[in-house]
């Protein structure tokens, strides 16, 4: 498959009348492709190693040793690729030397288009054929579920990019339609083949969270681990069973480490949520953010941890709770013309 | 609530058959975290965790000074002044009566983090040595005498010396109302003269000279550091007790924050209440005890991490102090926890309605880390 840099150039291009960038020839093409052939043999004759067996990634690791670059775009670093990639796929030119058209429908304007739902309307007629002759001969139609829930359409974008030209959403919403139509009719079967390359998979991405079991140490207290972020500190909580209550943070007791009483109640909610206060103890390590950041991560990784040691409705209530939810706040970034994220510059009338 | 306090109850009264038991069992769970022994000298490990009640007279007779601000508040909220008895405080009433006053003073030095009774724990002590009839010399805060000092002024006596009339009258007012009867019984030995025209003959009471003191405000600290060394040296013949009972003594041998006339900074030798205390503080005298509390919240120039002797008091007042009886004041015990929760529940300090259930407890007890002070302060808005 060919590999496009953003939309072709033809497709986007809208007025008309101005020139485009240069089209290229097919000579053109060939050539640059010879070139580079040559090229790539050269270059593992340089670097000592098999010109036939030198494949893409090597040529890249050769250029980056060859010509070191230290500029940070990596698109803008010394490139070799194969001229297919490097230039963008172009229409070629429709019309022969004399000037008539190759396709019948070049003057509709959008031939590849309406050769595409001409042949998508034949498949149909096909089925429906089909779907005639099997009632004839009184035979059962066979009727095979496809798959719909794992598979989806081409977007737009897509299919413009398959037909290299410009779709309108009416003229891709009355193709959808008719894919539609031909997929729920029961003898669909046999034009599969054509129908899946219009279709694609979508991974099944039901990603159900697993709980892990409790682990048991030597001294066989059950315990289990969890971690937590928050802002920019980063967690992790162990929670032993059959404990007094006391949690030690980075070695220090949490009357020493947090000497607020906000950041001690963020750690008391886990506990105080499930009415499990006295009953387990806690070791965690935390480092990064700042004092509420700290405490909130603990806070998530000791929630995590927790979730071994209750019942799959009480995970539920503190999912419910926000207690297993990542915050997602992160300090918002200065923009230019601005003193802070928000803060404008104080105006002046003069 | 009520279950447990009738469980604790019976648990407690099957153990305390024996002791004086003016309170009834099985009538209300009152009696669990109260005993009615108000006077220290028969307080026993039966009544560890137990709060004692002392009546509002004593209190002002016994402490003009030296009771921490936040309980002197608690004290005008529930009109009572409630203590409670506990190990580290238990341990040095032992020692104090197990002692010998032949020999030098014994030095106690109590020491623990920060908000965990200390001061309160020599509190329990001074008034048990007042109500045995000693002579209590208490200090409230030493660090309030190495701090924010608004007048320093050269001293008569020794040249480079500097003295602190305010800090030595209000101490001197202080001293005179808790023990009154002293001050008629002790004679002074020596002749003293106050500047050119005053003096105090021989054979005079003790109170004369402190009289001069508040009188003259001047020459106060020179009136204490009289009045310091002649309690010393009659301690030291053995007509009465001495308890030299100072808080925070880490300040004797720290930095000060004051600074002479030419901003060149103070240190505590110059002072002359430090350098007459420090002298109070060497057991080279008998017939008394010292006892001594360290406190970081009004030291200057420590980490609020320390609470060790070592830190605290720094090579030359660990040397000076050595050798001592350290005793470590912890943290409230379960019991003792479950006693301070049980009276502000019975004085209905906690008014919030989930501080009655025992989640509320347990939320209580995590939140303070058993703490004193930070309980305190948590039940403060509840």
């Amino acid at each position: 498959t060919l590999r496009l840099v953003g939309t072709t150039t033809a497709v986007l291009r809208k007025n008309a009348g101005a020139p485009g960038p240069e089209k290229y020839t097919e000579a053109f093409i060939k050539k640059q492709i010879e070139e580079f052939n040559l090229g790539k043999r050269h270059l593992a004759n340089m670097m000592g190693e098999d010109p036939e067996t030198f494949t893409q990634e090597d040529i890249d690791r050769a250029i980056a040793y060859l010509f070191p670059s230290g500029l940070f775009d990596k698109q803008a670093r010394p490139l070799m690729k194969h001229p297919t990639e490097v230039f963008p796929e172009q229409r070629k030119i429709q019309w022969g030397e004399d000037g008539r058209p190759f396709h019948f429908l070049f003057y509709t304007g959008k031939q590849s288009y309406y050769s595409l739902m001409h042949e998508t309307y034949e498949k149909l007629l096909n089925v429906q054929k089909h779907q005639d002759q099997l009632i004839a001969q009184d035979l059962p139609l066979q009727k095979e579920k496809r798959n719909l829930a794992s598979s989806r359409w081409l977007t737009k974008i897509e299919l413009e990019e398959m037909l290299l030209e410009k779709v309108s959403d009416d003229d891709y919403s009355r193709f959808i339609q008719l894919l539609e139509k031909l997929v729920t009719m029961p003898c669909a079967d046999i034009e599969e083949k054509y129908i899946q390359k219009f279709s694609k998979e979508v991974p099944v991405q039901l990603q159900k969270v697993v709980i892990e079991p409790l682990q048991y140490d030597e001294r066989g207290v059950a315990f289990s681990t969890g971690e937590g972020k928050r802002k920019t500190a980063n967690a992790t909580a162990v929670v032993y069973d059959n404990g007094t209550g006391k949690i030690t943070v980075n070695g220090i007791d949490i009357l020493h480490y947090f000497p607020v009483l906000q950041d001690r109640e963020q750690l008391l909610f886990p506990f105080q949520f499930l009415g499990r206060i006295g009953k387990h103890d806690m070791v965690c390590t935390v480092s990064g953010g700042g004092r509420s950041a700290q405490a909130g991560a603990i806070r998530l990784a000791s929630a995590k941890a927790l979730r071994s040691f209750v019942t799959e409705k009480e995970v539920e209530f503190m999912r419910q709770a926000g207690l297993l939810t990542v915050d997602p706040r992160v300090k918002e970034r200065k923009k230019p013309g601005q003193e802070g994220p928000r803060r404008k510059f104080t105006w002046k009338k003069r | 609530q009520l279950d447990r306090g009738c469980a604790l109850h019976t648990a407690a009264r099957d153990g305390l058959s024996s002791v004086s038991s003016q309170h009834v069992p099985a009538e209300k769970p009152r009696a669990v975290f109260h005993t009615s022994e108000s006077d220290p000298a028969k307080h026993t490990e039966q009544h560890e965790g137990r709060l004692y009640n002392i009546p509002l007279e004593e209190v002002k007779a016994v402490f003009p000074h030296g009771l921490p601000y936040r309980f002197q508040q608690q004290i005008q909220t529930f009109n009572e002044a409630r203590v409670m008895v506990r190990r580290p405080a238990l341990e040095l009433l032992t020692y104090l009566k197990g002692s010998n006053f032949a020999h030098p003073a014994v030095r106690y030095v109590i020491y623990g983090e920060r908000g965990t009774g200390k001061t309160m724990t020599l509190c329990h002590v001074v008034h048990y040595c007042s109500r045995q009839g000693w002579l209590v010399l208490h200090i409230p805060d030493a660090h309030l005498w190495v701090k924010n000092c608004k007048e320093l002024l050269q001293s008569s006596y020794k040249k480079d010396r500097l003295d602190q009339p305010l800090q030595a009258s209000v101490w001197l007012k202080n001293f005179k109302s808790s023990n009154e009867r002293f001050l008629q019984e002790i004679k002074t030995q020596k002749k003293y003269m106050w500047g050119k025209q005053e003096s105090t003959e021989e054979g005079r009471p003790l109170g004369e000279v402190v009289e001069q003191g508040l009188a003259r405000v001047r020459s106060a600290s020179d009136a204490m550091g009289v009045v310091l060394k002649e309690i010393k040296q009659q301690s030291h013949r053995g007509s009465f007790r001495l308890l030299v009972a100072v808080d925070g003594v880490n300040a004797l041998w720290g930095r000060t924050s004051l600074r002479k006339e030419d901003k060149s900074p103070v240190s505590p030798e110059e002072l002359t209440l430090v350098h007459n205390l420090r002298k109070m503080v060497r057991n080279d005298w008998s017939g008394g005890a010292i006892v001594t509390t360290l406190s970081q919240t009004g030291s200057l120039f420590k980490p609020s991490s320390a609470y060790t002797p070592q830190e605290l008091l720094g090579k030359e007042g660990f040397d000076t102090l050595d050798p001592f009886v350290p005793i470590p004041v912890p943290n409230y015990s379960p019991r003792e926890f479950e006693s301070c929760y049980g009276y502000y529940l019975e004085r209905k300090w906690l008014q919030h309605e989930k501080a009655h259930t025992e989640d509320g407890k347990a939320e209580l007890q995590f939140l303070s880390g058993s703490n004193p002070r930070q309980l305190d302060r948590l039940a403060g808005p509840l």
